[in-house]
């Protein structure tokens, strides 16, 4: 089994911390004039996205976990699972509710997300940082308002309700930043 | 750092004249005292012994070398050769110290005082540090277990590892991986993550009268409350150790003890053995005068003048640009 030495901990590392997997954020190497050095540690349990720390004692080993990130398409929900493609390899990998979480309000088929494998498996799905999605129901649109000020709601097609502009009407496609879920412009189809 | 900017030095111009300027200015103070300025091998045969330092390996075509962590066994034997107080800037080097506060190549300021014990050795320190920055505020100390009492909040020399243990985990340190039977171990942990961090906030601070398990070179004897303790202080400055210092070990016989201790303990770790220096064992027993040293970090020291984030600030190039 591979795994890495504190000597090698850095920002990105994927090692395994109490049976999950987990990716450094930080590490700082601490040391007492003539004593034991540590590696204090914060990681990011990838299953979870719940923030850990942990200090090692420098020189100390830890396994590595075996995750990649995989950008692949979406294709479809069969109620139970959400199914991804690798463009390249065109395998196929099938993910629950729970590690779709969030996501799962922003995707379309033929979206493009990154995909986290663990030992294979996917743990997480990140989806594009923007999408353009169609509003499927919102109030009818003040005309002449391109203030911007206020707003209003707005369902889209996936089911996600996001904050949009009063000018802005039904049926209309829009551009929304996923990591804030924002509006960010109207779509020309 | 982008691969076009990554030629550049860490420290600014400004800052590597202040360099400079720090440098001459304790020249001149030990000028001024009397102390004979010394150069030693950067290259030994031998190498120390100590668990938690790591020596590089250099080799080459007369056999291999290591590369030395400080210039300590080379200055004691020109004392015992007679040399008087000696002083030395030294480029030292340990394997595997990368972070804010360290480097695996840096500058040591050492320097021997014979006839003087540590806290003689203190006075000195902080008019070497009044001497470089005239507006200090007046230095404080602390024993090791007051220090640990004003900002732990327990007695250090009497913890055992359960109860550092229980200590850890009220002061909310993050829990820590691995086995952890070694008491020292735990008061490393809290030094360095909670007590050194505190100290000399409102100016200098030195911590003396460390426990007897962490003497190092130091001489052992007890004090007032009668516990054995090590004649070894450290100073901190804004949180940050900046020296250790020894009122040092003269005897052979306790010298040699405790490099086979410490070797032994190396085994124990799966470390490497270090060949023991057998010259420094001769200069002992030919008597190494009473005295007092210190060794004291110029990197961090500058970083403390210039209220820099890490020594890549203060150093022309750091690890991240070598």
């Amino acid at each position: 089994m591979a795994s890495y030495s504190t000597n090698e901990f850095k920002a990105g590392l994927k090692v395994m911390l109490d049976g999950d997997p987990a990716a450094i954020i930080e590490n700082e190497f601490v040391k007492p004039g003539k004593g034991q050095a540590f590696n204090r540690v914060r990681l990011r349990n990838l299953k979870t996205g719940r923030v850990i720390e942990r200090t090692f004692k420098s020189g100390d080993s830890i396994e590595a976990a075996d995750v990649v990130d995989v950008t692949m398409q979406y294709l479809y929900n069969d109620g139970d699972h959400w199914h991804f493609m690798s463009p390249e390899s065109f395998e196929q990998v099938a993910a629950d509710t729970a590690v779709v979480g969030e996501a799962a309000k922003w995707l379309q088929p033929e979206a493009s997300c990154e995909v986290t494998l663990w030992n294979g498996g996917p743990i997480s799905v990140t989806p594009p940082n923007f999408v353009n999605l169609r509003i499927t129901e919102t109030d009818p649109g003040v005309r002449g308002d391109t203030s911007g000020g206020g707003g209003k709601p707005a369902t889209l097609e996936t089911g996600a309700v996001v904050r949009v502009p009063l000018f802005v009407d039904q049926d209309e496609i829009i551009r929304v930043d996923t990591r804030t879920a924002e509006y960010v412009s109207r779509v020309k189809e | 750092m982008s691969d076009r900017e990554s030629w550049r030095p860490g420290a600014g111009i400004a800052t590597l004249r202040r360099r400079a300027a720090l440098l001459a200015g304790i020249r001149a103070f030990f000028a001024a005292r009397g102390v004979l300025e010394v150069e030693t091998p950067v290259l030994s045969r031998h190498a120390s012994t100590e668990p938690h330092l790591t020596s590089f390996r250099a080799a080459g075509a007369g056999g291999q070398r290591f590369l030395h962590t400080s210039p300590e066994l080379f200055m004691k034997r020109l004392l015992a050769a007679g040399s008087g107080p000696i002083y030395q800037l030294a480029r030292v080097f340990r394997a595997g110290e990368v972070g804010r506060w360290h480097n695996p190549e840096y500058t040591l300021l050492e320097w021997y005082r014979p006839g003087l014990d540590e806290h003689a050795l203190m006075d000195e320190v902080e008019a070497l540090l009044r001497r470089l920055v005239p507006a200090l505020a007046p230095a404080e100390r602390l024993s090791y277990r007051d220090a640990f009492a004003r900002h732990a909040g327990f007695d250090p020399m009497r913890a055992d590892v359960a109860a550092c243990r229980r200590a850890a985990a009220r002061l909310q340190l993050p829990p820590l991986a691995g086995p952890a039977h070694d008491r020292d171990l735990w008061l490393d942990l809290i030094v360095s993550h909670v007590v050194g961090p505190a100290l000399g906030r409102d100016g200098p601070c030195f911590v003396h009268d460390y426990p007897a398990s962490q003497a190092s070179l130091a001489r052992l004897r007890t004090d007032a409350a009668g516990t054995v303790v090590a004649a070894r202080f450290e100073l901190y400055w804004q949180g940050i150790e900046l020296a250790n210092g020894f009122h040092e070990l003269t005897d052979l016989q306790e010298q040699r003890r405790r490099m086979l201790a410490e070797n032994a303990d190396r085994q124990v770790r799966g470390l490497p053995v270090m060949p023991i220096d057998p010259h420094f064992l001769a200069a002992l027993a030919h008597g190494l005068p009473a005295c007092a040293g210190v060794a004291l970090g110029v990197d961090r020291l500058l970083l403390c003048l210039e209220g820099a984030e890490s020594l890549d600030a203060v150093m022309a190039f750091a690890d991240g640009r070598v």
